[in-house]
Protein backbone atom coordinates (compact mmCIF):
# COMPACT_ATOMS: atom_id res chain seq x y z
CA UNK A 1 0.00 0.00 0.00
CA UNK A 2 2.27 2.49 0.77
CA UNK A 3 4.92 1.48 -1.93
CA UNK A 4 2.09 2.97 -4.15
CA UNK A 5 1.91 5.88 -2.87
CA UNK A 6 5.32 7.02 -3.10
CA UNK A 7 5.69 5.40 -6.92
CA UNK A 8 6.29 8.05 -9.38
CA UNK A 9 2.72 9.05 -10.90
CA UNK A 10 4.18 9.56 -14.63
CA UNK A 11 4.70 6.76 -15.91
CA UNK A 12 1.37 4.70 -16.31
CA UNK A 13 1.79 0.56 -15.64
CA UNK A 14 2.13 -0.73 -19.30
CA UNK A 15 -1.02 -1.87 -21.06
CA UNK A 16 -3.13 0.64 -19.19
CA UNK A 17 -3.38 2.73 -22.57
CA UNK A 18 -1.63 6.35 -23.23
CA UNK A 19 0.58 7.87 -20.41
CA UNK A 20 -1.18 10.28 -18.61
CA UNK A 21 -1.71 14.02 -20.37
CA UNK A 22 -0.13 16.66 -18.38
CA UNK A 23 -3.56 19.09 -16.62
CA UNK A 24 -3.84 22.53 -15.27
CA UNK A 25 -4.22 22.42 -11.52
CA UNK A 26 -7.35 24.96 -10.71
CA UNK A 27 -6.62 28.36 -9.60
CA UNK A 28 -9.93 29.27 -7.70
CA UNK A 29 -10.42 31.75 -4.74
CA UNK A 30 -10.38 29.67 -1.55
CA UNK A 31 -12.44 30.40 1.31
CA UNK A 32 -11.87 32.86 3.61
CA UNK A 33 -12.02 31.24 7.24
CA UNK A 34 -12.64 34.29 9.23
CA UNK A 35 -13.71 32.99 12.35
CA UNK A 36 -9.99 30.94 12.45
CA UNK A 37 -8.64 34.51 12.01
CA UNK A 38 -10.41 35.98 14.58
CA UNK A 39 -10.39 33.27 17.47
CA UNK A 40 -5.83 33.08 16.75
CA UNK A 41 -5.98 36.56 17.47
CA UNK A 42 -7.83 35.92 20.67
CA UNK A 43 -5.46 33.40 21.72
CA UNK A 44 -1.93 35.32 20.67
CA UNK A 45 -3.50 38.08 23.17
CA UNK A 46 -4.40 36.26 26.03
CA UNK A 47 -1.31 34.35 25.69
CA UNK A 48 0.68 37.65 25.50
CA UNK A 49 -1.19 38.61 28.73
CA UNK A 50 -0.56 35.87 30.60
CA UNK A 51 3.49 35.82 29.72
CA UNK A 52 3.80 39.40 30.33
CA UNK A 53 1.93 39.22 33.98
CA UNK A 54 4.76 36.23 34.89
CA UNK A 55 7.08 38.45 33.64
CA UNK A 56 6.36 41.40 35.82
CA UNK A 57 5.53 39.48 38.37
CA UNK A 58 7.50 39.25 41.84
CA UNK A 59 9.57 35.98 40.57
CA UNK A 60 13.56 35.89 40.22
CA UNK A 61 13.76 34.14 36.89
CA UNK A 62 17.63 33.85 37.07
CA UNK A 63 16.64 31.67 40.44
CA UNK A 64 14.82 29.17 38.57
CA UNK A 65 17.92 28.75 36.17
CA UNK A 66 20.00 28.31 38.52
CA UNK A 67 18.49 25.96 40.80
CA UNK A 68 17.04 23.83 37.34
CA UNK A 69 20.80 22.41 37.89
CA UNK A 70 21.49 22.24 41.65
CA UNK A 71 22.57 18.64 42.58
CA UNK A 72 19.96 18.17 45.29
CA UNK A 73 17.34 18.69 42.66
CA UNK A 74 18.93 16.46 40.56
CA UNK A 75 19.50 13.98 43.75
CA UNK A 76 15.46 13.97 44.02
CA UNK A 77 14.49 14.17 40.20
CA UNK A 78 16.72 10.60 40.42
CA UNK A 79 14.59 9.66 43.19
CA UNK A 80 11.55 10.53 42.18
CA UNK A 81 12.58 8.40 38.50
CA UNK A 82 13.39 5.37 41.29
CA UNK A 83 9.94 5.76 43.25
CA UNK A 84 8.46 5.94 39.99
CA UNK A 85 9.82 2.88 37.96
CA UNK A 86 9.88 0.93 40.83
CA UNK A 87 6.57 1.36 41.81
CA UNK A 88 5.28 0.79 38.81
CA UNK A 89 7.30 -2.77 38.31
CA UNK A 90 5.25 -3.99 41.69
CA UNK A 91 2.17 -2.59 40.35
CA UNK A 92 2.39 -4.48 36.83
CA UNK A 93 3.46 -7.50 38.99
CA UNK A 94 0.66 -7.36 41.18
CA UNK A 95 -1.84 -6.30 38.51
CA UNK A 96 -0.94 -9.69 36.71
CA UNK A 97 -1.16 -11.80 40.08
CA UNK A 98 -3.95 -10.38 40.60
CA UNK A 99 -5.92 -10.40 37.05
CA UNK A 100 -4.79 -13.29 36.72
CA UNK A 101 -6.41 -14.59 40.17
CA UNK A 102 -9.46 -12.43 39.54
CA UNK A 103 -10.19 -14.84 36.13
CA UNK A 104 -9.75 -17.71 38.19
CA UNK A 105 -11.98 -19.95 38.47
CA UNK A 106 -11.10 -21.13 41.80
CA UNK A 107 -13.75 -18.65 43.73
CA UNK A 108 -11.39 -18.06 46.75
CA UNK A 109 -8.31 -16.54 44.90
CA UNK A 110 -10.91 -14.67 42.86
CA UNK A 111 -12.45 -13.48 46.04
CA UNK A 112 -8.95 -12.36 47.15
CA UNK A 113 -8.49 -10.60 44.23
CA UNK A 114 -11.53 -8.90 44.13
CA UNK A 115 -10.89 -7.63 48.06
CA UNK A 116 -7.32 -6.33 47.07
CA UNK A 117 -9.14 -4.42 44.39
CA UNK A 118 -11.73 -2.84 46.39
CA UNK A 119 -9.51 -2.20 49.04
CA UNK A 120 -6.83 -0.37 47.29
CA UNK A 121 -8.74 1.03 44.53
CA UNK A 122 -11.61 2.60 47.42
CA UNK A 123 -9.02 4.69 49.74
CA UNK A 124 -7.06 7.55 48.40
CA UNK A 125 -3.31 6.40 47.53
CA UNK A 126 -2.14 9.44 50.29
CA UNK A 127 -4.29 8.07 53.37
CA UNK A 128 -2.72 4.70 52.66
CA UNK A 129 0.87 6.37 52.29
CA UNK A 130 0.32 7.61 55.82
CA UNK A 131 -0.97 4.14 56.81
CA UNK A 132 2.47 2.28 55.83
CA UNK A 133 4.24 5.94 57.14
CA UNK A 134 2.34 5.31 60.43
CA UNK A 135 2.53 1.42 60.63
CA UNK A 136 4.91 1.08 63.92
CA UNK A 137 2.17 2.96 66.06
CA UNK A 138 0.21 -0.68 65.68
CA UNK A 139 3.07 -3.61 64.99
CA UNK A 140 5.94 -2.80 66.68
CA UNK A 141 7.50 -5.70 65.34
CA UNK A 142 7.56 -7.35 61.39
CA UNK A 143 7.31 -10.99 62.87
CA UNK A 144 7.56 -13.73 59.86
CA UNK A 145 8.28 -16.22 62.34
CA UNK A 146 11.33 -17.90 62.12
CA UNK A 147 11.99 -16.60 58.62
CA UNK A 148 12.33 -12.86 59.56
CA UNK A 149 11.59 -10.99 62.51
CA UNK A 150 13.22 -6.75 62.96
CA UNK A 151 11.47 -3.05 63.92
CA UNK A 152 9.02 -2.15 61.99
CA UNK A 153 10.54 1.89 62.16
CA UNK A 154 13.88 -0.07 60.76
CA UNK A 155 12.22 -1.65 58.15
CA UNK A 156 9.67 1.46 56.68
CA UNK A 157 12.44 3.50 55.50
CA UNK A 158 10.91 6.37 53.39
CA UNK A 159 11.71 4.06 50.39
CA UNK A 160 9.71 1.24 51.58
CA UNK A 161 6.71 3.25 52.91
CA UNK A 162 6.57 5.21 49.43
CA UNK A 163 7.26 2.02 47.13
CA UNK A 164 4.56 -0.15 49.20
CA UNK A 165 2.23 3.13 49.06
CA UNK A 166 2.32 3.95 45.37
CA UNK A 167 3.04 0.12 44.47
CA UNK A 168 0.09 -1.52 46.02
CA UNK A 169 -2.53 1.03 45.43
CA UNK A 170 -0.89 1.01 41.64
CA UNK A 171 -1.46 -2.96 41.81
CA UNK A 172 -4.95 -2.45 42.09
CA UNK A 173 -5.33 -0.44 39.15
CA UNK A 174 -3.33 -2.21 36.87
CA UNK A 175 -5.22 -5.51 38.31
CA UNK A 176 -8.24 -3.90 36.27
CA UNK A 177 -5.98 -3.16 33.02
CA UNK A 178 -4.74 -6.25 33.03
CA UNK A 179 -8.11 -8.31 33.44
CA UNK A 180 -9.23 -6.15 30.26
CA UNK A 181 -6.95 -6.62 28.09
CA UNK A 182 -6.74 -10.40 29.23
CA UNK A 183 -10.67 -10.35 28.28
CA UNK A 184 -9.69 -9.03 24.73
CA UNK A 185 -7.98 -11.69 23.49
CA UNK A 186 -9.97 -13.67 21.63
CA UNK A 187 -11.19 -17.24 23.22
CA UNK A 188 -9.98 -19.01 19.95
CA UNK A 189 -6.47 -18.56 21.13
CA UNK A 190 -6.76 -20.00 23.95
CA UNK A 191 -8.54 -22.89 22.50
CA UNK A 192 -5.44 -23.48 19.53
CA UNK A 193 -2.97 -23.15 22.39
CA UNK A 194 -4.58 -26.06 24.41
CA UNK A 195 -5.43 -27.56 21.80
CA UNK A 196 -1.53 -27.93 20.60
CA UNK A 197 -0.99 -29.18 24.07
CA UNK A 198 0.12 -26.30 26.03
CA UNK A 199 -0.23 -25.50 29.29
CA UNK A 200 -2.41 -23.28 31.07
CA UNK A 201 0.64 -21.02 32.15
CA UNK A 202 2.06 -21.63 28.74
CA UNK A 203 -0.78 -20.67 27.17
CA UNK A 204 -1.08 -17.65 29.29
CA UNK A 205 2.49 -16.52 29.29
CA UNK A 206 2.84 -17.02 25.39
CA UNK A 207 -0.55 -16.39 23.79
CA UNK A 208 -2.68 -14.44 25.98
CA UNK A 209 -0.55 -11.61 27.51
CA UNK A 210 1.76 -10.80 24.63
CA UNK A 211 -2.00 -10.31 22.58
CA UNK A 212 -3.32 -8.30 25.60
CA UNK A 213 -0.56 -6.10 25.76
CA UNK A 214 -1.59 -4.55 22.77
CA UNK A 215 -4.61 -3.36 25.05
CA UNK A 216 -2.66 -2.72 28.31
CA UNK A 217 -0.09 -0.68 27.23
CA UNK A 218 -1.95 2.40 26.10
CA UNK A 219 -3.50 2.52 29.69
CA UNK A 220 -0.21 1.64 31.25
CA UNK A 221 1.62 4.21 29.71
CA UNK A 222 -0.97 6.56 31.26
CA UNK A 223 -0.93 5.37 34.87
CA UNK A 224 3.07 6.04 34.78
CA UNK A 225 2.58 9.60 33.71
CA UNK A 226 0.05 9.34 36.78
CA UNK A 227 2.63 7.94 38.65
CA UNK A 228 5.41 9.91 37.52
CA UNK A 229 3.25 12.66 39.26
CA UNK A 230 1.46 11.12 41.92
CA UNK A 231 5.09 10.10 43.26
CA UNK A 232 5.38 13.95 44.16
CA UNK A 233 3.01 12.60 47.51
CA UNK A 234 5.56 10.95 48.87
CA UNK A 235 7.27 14.22 49.85
CA UNK A 236 4.80 13.40 52.44
CA UNK A 237 6.48 10.86 53.86
CA UNK A 238 9.94 12.14 54.01
CA UNK A 239 11.01 10.52 51.17
CA UNK A 240 13.21 13.54 49.12
CA UNK A 241 12.04 13.16 45.89
CA UNK A 242 11.61 16.10 43.02
CA UNK A 243 9.20 17.96 44.94
CA UNK A 244 10.44 17.51 48.95
CA UNK A 245 14.19 18.32 47.27
CA UNK A 246 12.72 21.67 45.66
CA UNK A 247 10.73 23.03 48.45
CA UNK A 248 13.79 22.30 50.78
CA UNK A 249 15.57 25.16 48.94
CA UNK A 250 12.08 26.71 48.77
CA UNK A 251 11.72 27.40 52.11
CA UNK A 252 15.09 28.11 53.49
CA UNK A 253 15.86 30.37 50.50
CA UNK A 254 12.56 31.68 50.56
CA UNK A 255 12.22 31.10 46.92
CA UNK A 256 9.02 29.03 47.24
CA UNK A 257 7.54 30.42 43.48
CA UNK A 258 10.80 29.47 41.89
CA UNK A 259 11.47 26.24 43.17
CA UNK A 260 7.47 25.37 42.33
CA UNK A 261 8.44 26.20 38.56
CA UNK A 262 11.72 24.18 38.53
CA UNK A 263 9.98 21.05 39.96
CA UNK A 264 7.21 21.75 37.35
CA UNK A 265 9.57 21.99 34.90
CA UNK A 266 11.48 18.66 35.55
CA UNK A 267 7.88 16.82 35.69
CA UNK A 268 7.07 18.26 32.39
CA UNK A 269 10.13 16.87 31.31
CA UNK A 270 9.81 13.23 32.66
CA UNK A 271 6.59 13.27 31.03
CA UNK A 272 7.19 14.23 27.76
CA UNK A 273 10.52 12.65 27.56
CA UNK A 274 8.41 9.13 28.56
CA UNK A 275 5.22 9.88 26.13
CA UNK A 276 7.84 9.68 22.81
CA UNK A 277 8.86 6.26 24.49
CA UNK A 278 5.29 5.29 25.20
CA UNK A 279 4.76 5.81 21.43
CA UNK A 280 7.24 3.31 20.32
CA UNK A 281 6.36 1.38 23.40
CA UNK A 282 2.75 0.94 21.66
CA UNK A 283 3.90 0.76 18.09
CA UNK A 284 6.05 -2.68 18.92
CA UNK A 285 3.07 -4.32 20.44
CA UNK A 286 0.71 -3.04 17.32
CA UNK A 287 2.89 -5.82 15.95
CA UNK A 288 1.00 -8.40 13.59
CA UNK A 289 -2.67 -6.73 14.23
CA UNK A 290 -1.91 -4.31 11.69
CA UNK A 291 -1.40 -5.24 8.41
CA UNK A 292 1.61 -2.53 8.18
CA UNK A 293 2.82 -0.77 10.95
CA UNK A 294 2.04 3.47 11.15
CA UNK A 295 5.21 5.42 10.12
CA UNK A 296 7.43 7.00 13.01
CA UNK A 297 7.26 10.57 13.18
CA UNK A 298 10.77 10.19 11.64
CA UNK A 299 9.65 8.55 9.24
CA UNK A 300 6.58 10.79 7.98
CA UNK A 301 8.92 13.58 8.23
CA UNK A 302 11.12 11.47 5.92
CA UNK A 303 8.54 10.84 3.41
CA UNK A 304 6.58 14.09 3.73
CA UNK A 305 10.60 15.61 2.41
CA UNK A 306 10.47 13.59 -0.55
CA UNK A 307 7.34 13.70 -1.27
CA UNK A 308 6.82 17.55 -1.33
CA UNK A 309 7.71 18.18 -4.75
CA UNK A 310 4.56 16.15 -5.72
CA UNK A 311 2.66 18.20 -3.70
CA UNK A 312 -0.93 18.10 -5.72
CA UNK A 313 -0.92 14.39 -5.49
CA UNK A 314 -0.01 15.23 -1.57
CA UNK A 315 -2.87 16.86 -1.03
CA UNK A 316 -5.61 15.52 -2.65
CA UNK B 1 -6.84 -48.81 4.79
CA UNK B 2 -8.39 -49.96 7.79
CA UNK B 3 -6.02 -50.14 11.03
CA UNK B 4 -6.34 -50.35 14.55
CA UNK B 5 -9.11 -48.38 16.65
CA UNK B 6 -8.10 -44.54 16.93
CA UNK B 7 -11.47 -43.08 17.96
CA UNK B 8 -14.21 -44.86 19.98
CA UNK B 9 -17.11 -43.42 21.44
CA UNK B 10 -20.02 -45.10 23.12
CA UNK B 11 -23.18 -43.56 24.17
CA UNK B 12 -20.93 -39.92 24.36
CA UNK B 13 -23.49 -37.68 25.92
CA UNK B 14 -22.77 -33.82 26.66
CA UNK B 15 -25.10 -30.83 28.16
CA UNK B 16 -24.41 -27.33 28.52
CA UNK B 17 -26.91 -26.61 31.36
CA UNK B 18 -30.28 -27.64 30.68
CA UNK B 19 -29.07 -28.20 26.80
CA UNK B 20 -28.57 -31.45 26.23
CA UNK B 21 -26.48 -31.28 23.05
CA UNK B 22 -24.57 -34.95 22.55
CA UNK B 23 -27.90 -37.51 22.95
CA UNK B 24 -25.72 -40.18 22.81
CA UNK B 25 -22.97 -40.99 19.97
CA UNK B 26 -21.70 -44.55 19.65
CA UNK B 27 -18.67 -44.38 16.26
CA UNK B 28 -15.41 -45.79 15.89
CA UNK B 29 -12.39 -44.37 13.62
CA UNK B 30 -9.95 -46.55 12.39
CA UNK B 31 -6.37 -45.46 12.17
CA UNK B 32 -5.40 -44.34 8.63
CA UNK B 33 -8.97 -43.64 7.70
CA UNK B 34 -10.31 -40.06 6.67
CA UNK B 35 -14.19 -39.88 8.72
CA UNK B 36 -16.34 -37.63 7.68
CA UNK B 37 -18.62 -35.74 9.96
CA UNK B 38 -21.69 -33.92 8.46
CA UNK B 39 -25.13 -32.68 9.69
CA UNK B 40 -26.89 -29.13 9.96
CA UNK B 41 -26.07 -26.44 11.83
CA UNK B 42 -26.58 -27.18 15.32
CA UNK B 43 -26.16 -31.08 15.51
CA UNK B 44 -23.38 -31.34 17.70
CA UNK B 45 -20.49 -31.93 15.59
CA UNK B 46 -18.07 -29.46 16.57
CA UNK B 47 -19.09 -30.00 20.59
CA UNK B 48 -18.32 -33.83 19.59
CA UNK B 49 -15.20 -32.80 17.95
CA UNK B 50 -13.84 -30.74 21.07
CA UNK B 51 -14.91 -33.63 23.22
CA UNK B 52 -12.29 -35.97 21.05
CA UNK B 53 -9.23 -33.63 22.25
CA UNK B 54 -11.54 -32.26 25.46
CA UNK B 55 -11.39 -29.31 25.30
CA UNK B 56 -14.93 -30.17 26.42
CA UNK B 57 -15.73 -32.79 29.01
CA UNK B 58 -18.36 -35.22 28.36
CA UNK B 59 -21.29 -35.91 30.60
CA UNK B 60 -21.62 -39.45 30.09
CA UNK B 61 -20.07 -42.33 28.25
CA UNK B 62 -16.85 -43.52 27.08
CA UNK B 63 -14.80 -41.83 24.75
CA UNK B 64 -11.00 -43.00 24.05
CA UNK B 65 -8.47 -42.46 21.73
CA UNK B 66 -5.68 -44.78 20.58
CA UNK B 67 -6.78 -47.24 23.44
CA UNK B 68 -6.99 -44.14 26.18
CA UNK B 69 -9.14 -42.60 27.69
CA UNK B 70 -10.26 -39.33 27.10
CA UNK B 71 -9.57 -37.33 30.39
CA UNK B 72 -9.95 -40.00 32.82
CA UNK B 73 -8.12 -42.35 33.80
CA UNK B 74 -9.45 -46.01 35.34
CA UNK B 75 -8.25 -48.05 38.22
CA UNK B 76 -11.08 -51.17 38.68
CA UNK B 77 -14.26 -49.66 38.18
CA UNK B 78 -13.82 -46.04 39.24
CA UNK B 79 -12.85 -43.19 37.27
CA UNK B 80 -10.26 -40.56 37.81
CA UNK B 81 -9.75 -37.09 36.53
CA UNK B 82 -6.67 -36.27 35.04
CA UNK B 83 -4.52 -33.27 35.99
CA UNK B 84 -4.53 -30.32 33.46
CA UNK B 85 -1.10 -31.79 32.89
CA UNK B 86 -2.26 -35.14 31.84
CA UNK B 87 -4.79 -33.88 29.79
CA UNK B 88 -2.13 -31.04 27.77
CA UNK B 89 -0.07 -34.20 27.20
CA UNK B 90 -3.13 -36.26 25.78
CA UNK B 91 -3.84 -33.03 23.34
CA UNK B 92 -0.06 -33.21 22.07
CA UNK B 93 -0.91 -36.29 19.86
CA UNK B 94 -4.04 -34.75 18.48
CA UNK B 95 -4.13 -31.62 16.01
CA UNK B 96 -7.12 -29.41 15.51
CA UNK B 97 -7.72 -27.52 12.83
CA UNK B 98 -10.57 -24.60 13.40
CA UNK B 99 -12.99 -23.11 11.29
CA UNK B 100 -10.95 -19.73 12.08
CA UNK B 101 -7.81 -20.42 12.12
CA UNK B 102 -6.88 -19.53 15.34
CA UNK B 103 -3.13 -18.51 14.23
CA UNK B 104 -1.62 -16.65 16.92
CA UNK B 105 -1.51 -13.13 15.25
CA UNK B 106 1.47 -12.02 17.11
CA UNK B 107 3.44 -14.32 15.42
CA UNK B 108 4.87 -15.28 11.95
CA UNK B 109 3.76 -17.86 9.98
CA UNK B 110 7.14 -19.66 10.65
CA UNK B 111 7.00 -18.95 14.31
CA UNK B 112 3.27 -20.13 15.13
CA UNK B 113 4.21 -23.79 13.30
CA UNK B 114 7.67 -23.61 15.67
CA UNK B 115 5.74 -22.57 18.71
CA UNK B 116 4.18 -25.70 19.88
CA UNK B 117 7.52 -28.16 19.47
CA UNK B 118 9.74 -25.76 20.77
CA UNK B 119 7.10 -24.55 24.13
CA UNK B 120 5.56 -27.90 24.53
CA UNK B 121 7.87 -30.91 23.67
CA UNK B 122 10.79 -28.53 24.51
CA UNK B 123 12.64 -29.23 21.15
CA UNK B 124 15.26 -27.21 19.99
CA UNK B 125 14.57 -24.41 17.82
CA UNK B 126 16.70 -25.05 14.59
CA UNK B 127 14.95 -28.71 14.76
CA UNK B 128 11.72 -26.81 14.88
CA UNK B 129 12.72 -24.47 12.55
CA UNK B 130 13.83 -26.83 9.75
CA UNK B 131 10.47 -28.46 10.55
CA UNK B 132 8.40 -25.50 10.29
CA UNK B 133 9.70 -24.83 6.86
CA UNK B 134 9.52 -28.09 5.95
CA UNK B 135 5.85 -28.02 6.87
CA UNK B 136 5.60 -24.55 5.39
CA UNK B 137 6.78 -26.05 2.14
CA UNK B 138 4.60 -28.65 2.03
CA UNK B 139 1.13 -26.51 2.42
CA UNK B 140 2.90 -24.23 -0.33
CA UNK B 141 3.86 -21.43 1.72
CA UNK B 142 7.34 -21.14 1.35
CA UNK B 143 7.69 -17.53 0.36
CA UNK B 144 5.33 -16.85 3.06
CA UNK B 145 6.86 -17.65 6.31
CA UNK B 146 7.42 -14.41 7.81
CA UNK B 147 4.18 -12.94 7.18
CA UNK B 148 2.00 -12.45 9.89
CA UNK B 149 -1.40 -14.34 10.14
CA UNK B 150 -2.99 -10.49 8.97
CA UNK B 151 -0.64 -10.79 6.18
CA UNK B 152 -2.39 -13.82 4.41
CA UNK B 153 -5.09 -14.77 2.94
CA UNK B 154 -7.86 -16.98 4.42
CA UNK B 155 -6.47 -19.51 2.09
CA UNK B 156 -3.40 -19.23 3.33
CA UNK B 157 -3.60 -18.64 7.01
CA UNK B 158 -5.79 -22.35 7.13
CA UNK B 159 -2.86 -23.85 5.34
CA UNK B 160 -0.74 -22.44 8.23
CA UNK B 161 -2.75 -23.73 10.73
CA UNK B 162 -2.70 -27.06 9.60
CA UNK B 163 1.14 -26.88 8.67
CA UNK B 164 0.85 -25.69 12.84
CA UNK B 165 -0.92 -28.85 13.86
CA UNK B 166 1.03 -31.24 12.05
CA UNK B 167 4.36 -30.08 13.23
CA UNK B 168 3.60 -31.89 16.30
CA UNK B 169 3.40 -34.51 14.65
CA UNK B 170 -0.27 -35.80 15.63
CA UNK B 171 -1.79 -39.41 15.07
CA UNK B 172 -4.91 -37.81 14.45
CA UNK B 173 -6.18 -34.80 13.28
CA UNK B 174 -9.45 -33.09 13.94
CA UNK B 175 -10.93 -30.41 11.31
CA UNK B 176 -13.91 -28.53 12.03
CA UNK B 177 -14.94 -27.16 8.86
CA UNK B 178 -11.88 -25.82 7.77
CA UNK B 179 -13.20 -24.09 4.71
CA UNK B 180 -16.32 -22.94 5.44
CA UNK B 181 -14.97 -19.44 6.37
CA UNK B 182 -13.03 -19.18 3.00
CA UNK B 183 -13.85 -17.72 -0.32
CA UNK B 184 -14.68 -19.86 -2.62
CA UNK B 185 -11.76 -19.59 -4.85
CA UNK B 186 -9.78 -20.58 -1.74
CA UNK B 187 -11.72 -23.51 -0.87
CA UNK B 188 -9.40 -25.63 -3.45
CA UNK B 189 -6.28 -24.85 -1.90
CA UNK B 190 -7.26 -25.80 1.58
CA UNK B 191 -8.66 -28.79 0.12
CA UNK B 192 -5.86 -30.45 -1.61
CA UNK B 193 -3.57 -29.60 1.24
CA UNK B 194 -6.21 -32.16 2.98
CA UNK B 195 -6.27 -35.15 0.26
CA UNK B 196 -2.08 -34.73 0.27
CA UNK B 197 -2.69 -35.36 4.15
CA UNK B 198 -4.98 -38.07 3.76
CA UNK B 199 -3.42 -39.89 1.12
CA UNK B 200 -0.23 -39.91 3.34
CA UNK B 201 -1.87 -42.43 5.75
CA UNK B 202 -3.18 -39.79 8.17
CA UNK B 203 -6.10 -40.21 10.64
CA UNK B 204 -8.71 -37.59 9.97
CA UNK B 205 -11.99 -36.95 10.80
CA UNK B 206 -13.25 -33.69 9.07
CA UNK B 207 -16.66 -31.97 10.03
CA UNK B 208 -17.53 -30.57 6.61
CA UNK B 209 -20.21 -29.23 4.47
CA UNK B 210 -17.94 -29.95 0.95
CA UNK B 211 -20.04 -32.97 0.27
CA UNK B 212 -17.89 -33.35 -3.09
CA UNK B 213 -14.61 -33.82 -0.87
CA UNK B 214 -16.45 -36.63 1.30
CA UNK B 215 -17.36 -38.50 -1.34
CA UNK B 216 -14.30 -38.77 -2.90
CA UNK B 217 -11.55 -38.48 0.09
CA UNK B 218 -13.44 -40.16 2.65
CA UNK B 219 -13.51 -43.67 4.27
CA UNK B 220 -16.46 -43.92 6.44
CA UNK B 221 -19.12 -40.92 6.25
CA UNK B 222 -21.81 -40.50 9.60
CA UNK B 223 -24.80 -38.12 9.48
CA UNK B 224 -25.58 -36.56 13.02
CA UNK B 225 -28.40 -34.96 13.27
CA UNK B 226 -29.90 -33.60 16.95
CA UNK B 227 -27.06 -34.88 18.85
CA UNK B 228 -27.15 -38.40 17.87
CA UNK B 229 -25.41 -40.43 14.68
CA UNK B 230 -28.29 -40.95 12.27
CA UNK B 231 -27.00 -42.89 9.56
CA UNK B 232 -22.84 -44.06 8.53
CA UNK B 233 -21.24 -46.05 6.03
CA UNK B 234 -19.13 -45.10 3.59
CA UNK B 235 -19.50 -41.81 1.54
CA UNK B 236 -20.85 -42.62 -1.96
CA UNK B 237 -23.31 -45.18 -0.16
CA UNK B 238 -24.56 -42.37 2.42
CA UNK B 239 -24.45 -39.92 0.16
CA UNK B 240 -25.68 -41.79 -3.49
CA UNK B 241 -28.62 -44.05 -1.34
CA UNK B 242 -29.21 -42.14 1.73
CA UNK B 243 -31.64 -44.02 3.88
CA UNK B 244 -32.96 -41.89 5.95
CA UNK B 245 -35.59 -39.19 5.72
CA UNK B 246 -33.37 -36.67 7.61
CA UNK B 247 -30.63 -37.78 5.76
CA UNK B 248 -32.35 -37.04 2.86
CA UNK B 249 -33.81 -33.98 3.41
CA UNK B 250 -30.33 -33.10 4.46
CA UNK B 251 -28.82 -33.90 1.46
CA UNK B 252 -31.51 -32.12 -0.62
CA UNK B 253 -30.35 -28.91 0.72
CA UNK B 254 -26.65 -28.89 0.59
CA UNK B 255 -26.11 -31.06 -2.62
N1 LIG C 1 -20.38 -23.29 25.18
C1 LIG C 1 -21.68 -23.51 24.90
N2 LIG C 1 -22.64 -23.19 25.78
C2 LIG C 1 -23.94 -23.43 25.52
N3 LIG C 1 -24.39 -23.98 24.38
C3 LIG C 1 -23.49 -24.31 23.45
C4 LIG C 1 -22.09 -24.10 23.65
N4 LIG C 1 -21.42 -24.53 22.55
C5 LIG C 1 -22.36 -24.98 21.73
N5 LIG C 1 -23.61 -24.87 22.24
C6 LIG C 1 -24.87 -25.29 21.62
O1 LIG C 1 -24.72 -26.62 21.25
C7 LIG C 1 -25.39 -26.88 20.02
C8 LIG C 1 -24.47 -27.63 19.08
O2 LIG C 1 -23.39 -26.77 18.73
P1 LIG C 1 -22.24 -27.21 17.74
O3 LIG C 1 -21.33 -26.07 17.63
O4 LIG C 1 -21.69 -28.49 18.20
O5 LIG C 1 -23.05 -27.41 16.40
P2 LIG C 1 -22.49 -27.78 14.96
O6 LIG C 1 -23.12 -29.07 14.57
O7 LIG C 1 -21.02 -27.68 14.97
O8 LIG C 1 -23.11 -26.62 14.09
P3 LIG C 1 -22.44 -25.75 12.92
O9 LIG C 1 -22.57 -26.54 11.67
O10 LIG C 1 -23.30 -24.52 12.89
O11 LIG C 1 -21.04 -25.47 13.32
C9 LIG C 1 -25.86 -25.55 19.49
O12 LIG C 1 -27.25 -25.46 19.71
C10 LIG C 1 -25.14 -24.54 20.34
O13 LIG C 1 -25.95 -23.43 20.57
MG1 LIG D 1 -19.59 -26.28 14.21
Amino acid sequence: MTDKLSKDPAPTPSGSGSPATPYEAIKAVPVRHYGRWISAVVVVVLLGWLVYAFSQGNIIWDTVWDKLFDSSIIDGLWNTIIISVASMALGLVLGIVFAVMRLSKNPVTGAVAWLYIWFFRGTPVYVQLLVWFNLSLIFEYINLGPIYKNETVDVMTPFMVALLGLGLNEGAYMAEIVRAGIQSVDEGQTEAAHALGMSQTKTMRRIVLPQAMRVIVPPTGNEFINMLKTSSLVSAVQYTELLRASSNIGSTSSAVMEMLFVASIWYLALTSVFSVGQYYLERRFARGSLRSLPPTPWQRVKTNLTTFKRSPEATR
Amino acid sequence: MTGQLMVKAEGVHKSYGPAHILRGIDLEVRSGEVFCLVGPSGSGKSTFLRCINHLERIDGGRLSVDGELVGYRQKGDKLYELKDSEVAAQRRDIGMVFQRFNLFPHMTALANVMEAPVQVKGESKAVARERAERLLDRVGLGDKMGNYPSQLSGGQQQRVAIARALAMEPKLMLFDEPTSALDPELVGDVLDVMRDLAESGMTMIVVTHEMGFAREVGDSLVFMDGGVVVESGHPREVLGNPQHDRTKAFLSKVL
